[in-house]
């Protein structure tokens, strides 16, 4: 990077330029008050040089109308051998020295008359070192007195034009180091933010290249920078897992929705093979009910992706959740007896909760389904079960209704219990049976819509599901 | 019975002309929301068919604005969007039954031909009668050749509707819709058995079978041509 690119870069950063601005904003106060301060301090001297003169002038002045050039000359020679910093000097016409403790002055001063401000070099006085015969600075009337004389009357003023010197020297190197100061320190701060910031950067710039497994780094100090990466971090968490379920579900249709589009296809293909057949009824009675088993998976994905996003719309109602299960019940009774085995239900009277009736139906549903498919198969296999017993059980515990869907079927091995909510996911041993594998997953959705959750528990033999409701 | 279809989809609209004049039904097609509305306001459709998504004018704006117009003909909704949600909304705006496509064929025909004779004497008949069938609303009683019949409360609700909707095929889920109150599929054919304990109770020792199966759509209730 040129140092011109740096310094570009370092002035875009925020913290730089307030650094820069603040810096700018105090020293235009500074400069101000310091130039107010110097002006009044001149205003006052200059005031009182003025009436220290007038008062000189007339004592001088009083001697000449007494006793003409000679007395004045004589008061002026007087006055010159005390010491202050009153100057004196009185010279003839040619210019050479009458009286006074001026030792030389420029010849262009005496062109002018009335107030001037000059250098002179005062006349060496006894006991002064010689380090006095250095110019200083004066401020002086100057006079015409008859006869070609001049007079000047004034007083030295090196020392104010030294305090003038130290304000002005203050003004400047005061000024110049609050913003050498400013500067500095903002750009230091702008580095340590930018370091950080740079941090940030980086990071990002490997997540967008898909790594989302990157996380922005936290010092553990707890500023704001920290607090930021972690709000981000949690961010990136939450979208991690929304991306790796995405990733799954779209692996998993993938997966098992080709084989049946491949079934599909295939038995199309023979059909049409098969020149001698003019009537395909079969094969396409077969198509539609293969068509209508992926609608159904397509569907049931659907309402699994609405529920989890909670993009589907409130229709929960205070409803007697006893109600709902009888109905369900009622609904499946014949089929289990129709099939050999029985379904009982025992409750407990109204409970009365806030639910969605269609969605805690087909929960409802979806579970004796699954009972009727696996655990029923499995008894048909089994050694010597009379058939699939069925128990259904809605109870208020707490604040919680509990519904407990026992059967006696194979049940579920205790690794296989969380897999089984997942989309798609079919037991080994189930999937000759039709099915989708999403019919748990949907129950775990309902329940999740209905703050509650769902369980599997062992029957000994066979699998209960609870259902778990807030009241 | 005449139908105005109201999809933007050719192909999909001429399938359903030529599968609808097969059931001896004529069917119009309107491309658009605009032309759907203009047309809808016609009088002698028997149903309306409105797609939801369509050009220039939403399916459920047309419902809206033909039944702000007090044009009274049923409407069933077409649909690409399946919940619950979707369904409530469509039934709010006016229309009177909704599918969620894709749809088997068999399916909107029976809904259609149910929406036709919506408003019949039979809707609304205190008394249902087919052949020596007869159901009794008010006294909540079924007999048969005299003979009195006793279901269960969710029997009888199965066989009034049936017969309500005699002469007509009844699909699995209108049946779970209208007799259930449920809007999803179950996946186990559970409407079957119902309707098999029903027969057992109403046509087992009969010669006249009443209830009768339709392959691949759903069931009838009717007097055999014999």
């Amino acid at each position: 990077m040129s140092p011109f690119l740096k310094l570009f870069k370092v002035l875009q950063i925020t913290t730089f330029r307030l650094a820069l601005i603040f810096t700018l904003i105090f020293g235009s106060a500074a400069a101000l008050s310091i130039g107010y301060i110097y002006w009044r301090t001149i205003d006052i001297l200059n005031n009182q040089l003025n009436q220290t003169i007038e008062a000189e002038l007339k004592g001088v002045a009083e001697h000449y109308y007494q006793g003409g050039i000679r007395r004045l000359i004589t008061a002026i020679a007087i006055r010159s051998s005390r010491p202050g910093n009153s100057i004196y000097l009185i010279s003839d016409k040619e210019g050479k020295f009458v009286a006074g403790n001026v030792q030389k002055v420029s010849e262009s001063l005496w062109n002018s008359i009335g107030k001037v401000e000059f250098s002179y070099i005062r006349q060496e006085s006894k006991g002064t070192e010689s380090g006095a015969a250095k110019e200083r600075l004066a401020f002086a009337s100057v006079f015409l007195l008859p006869n070609g004389y001049h007079m000047i009357v004034g007083l030295d003023i090196e020392d104010r034009r030294i305090f003038e010197q130290v304000i002005r020297s203050a003004f400047f190197w005061g000024l110049g180091g609050m913003l050498l100061v400013g500067l500095g320190a903002g750009w230091l701060l702008s580095q340590n933010i930018m370091k950080r910031i740079e941090a940030v950067t980086e990071t990002t710039r490997t997540i967008m290249t898909g790594d989302l497994a990157k996380r922005l780094p936290v010092k553990g100090s707890g500023d704001e920078f920290d607090r930021l990466s972690i709000s981000l971090n949690t961010m990136l968490d939450r979208l991690e897992s929304l991306v790796k379920g995405i990733r799954e579900v779209s692996d998993n249709i993938a997966h098992d929705l080709k084989t049946p589009l491949t079934r599909l296809r295939n038995r199309v293909e023979a059909a049409l093979l098969e020149t001698g057949k003019a009537d395909h009824r079969e094969t396409l009675e077969h198509t539609i009910e293969e068509a209508d088993g992926l609608i159904k998976a397509f569907n049931a994905m659907l309402s699994i992706a609405r529920l989890e996003s909670g993009a589907i719309r409130d229709r929960r109602e205070i409803i007697d959740l006893t109600e709902i299960v009888q109905d369900v019940f009622e609904l499946y009774e014949p089929v289990l007896e129709e099939e050999g085995g029985s379904l009982k239900l025992v409750t407990d009277g109204a409970i009365k909760i806030n639910a969605d009736r269609q969605l805690i139906g087909q929960a409802m549903t979806n579970l004796i389904d699954n009972a009727i498919k696996y655990a029923g198969a499995g008894s048909e296999k089994g050694s010597g079960r009379s058939g699939l017993q069925l128990l259904v059980t809605c109870k208020r515990k707490g604040d919680y209704a509990l519904i407990k869907i026992s059967d006696n079927g194979p049940g579920i091995p205790d690794e296989e219990k969380g897999q089984v909510f997942k989309r798609f996911y079919r037991q080994e041993k189930s999937r000759s049976h039709p099915g989708s594998g999403l019919g748990l997953s949907l129950v775990a959705a309902i329940m999740k819509l209905h703050q509650g959750e769902v369980r599997l528990e062992d029957n000994d033999p066979g699998l209960r599901v609870v259902l778990r409701l807030p009241v | 019975m005449r139908v105005l279809l109201v999809e933007d989809e050719s192909e999909v609209a001429d399938y359903l002309k030529k599968a609808f004049a097969e059931n001896g039904h004529i069917v119009d097609i309107a491309a658009d929301g605009e032309d759907g509305l203009a047309r809808g306001r016609e009088s002698g459709y028997d149903v309306l068919i409105i797609d939801r998504m369509l050009p220039k004018m939403d399916g459920l704006a047309i419902i809206e604005a033909l039944r702000s117009e007090d044009v009274q003909t049923p409407v069933l909704i077409l649909s690409a969007l399946g919940e619950v949600d979707d369904r409530v909304e469509g039934l709010r705006a006016g229309s009177d039954d909704y599918l969620t496509k894709p749809y088997a064929y068999s399916e909107l025909l029976a809904r259609v031909e149910a929406l036709a004779r919506r408003g019949s004497s039979e809707e609304m008949a205190s008394r249902l009668v087919v052949a020596d069938l007869e159901l009794n609303r008010l006294a909540h009683s079924v007999s048969r050749a005299g003979k009195e019949i006793v279901l269960q409360p969710r029997e009888f609700r199965l066989l009034e509707y049936l017969m309500s909707h005699a002469e007509q095929v009844v699909t699995r889920t209108m049946l779970l819709e209208n007799v259930w109150d449920y809007h999803f599929d179950p996946q186990t054919n559970v409407i079957d058995v119902h309707i098999s304990r029903l027969r057992s109770k109403i046509d087992k020792t009969y010669d006249k079978q009443l209830l009768q199966t339709v392959r691949g759509a759903g069931y009838m209730i009717r007097e055999p041509i014999s």
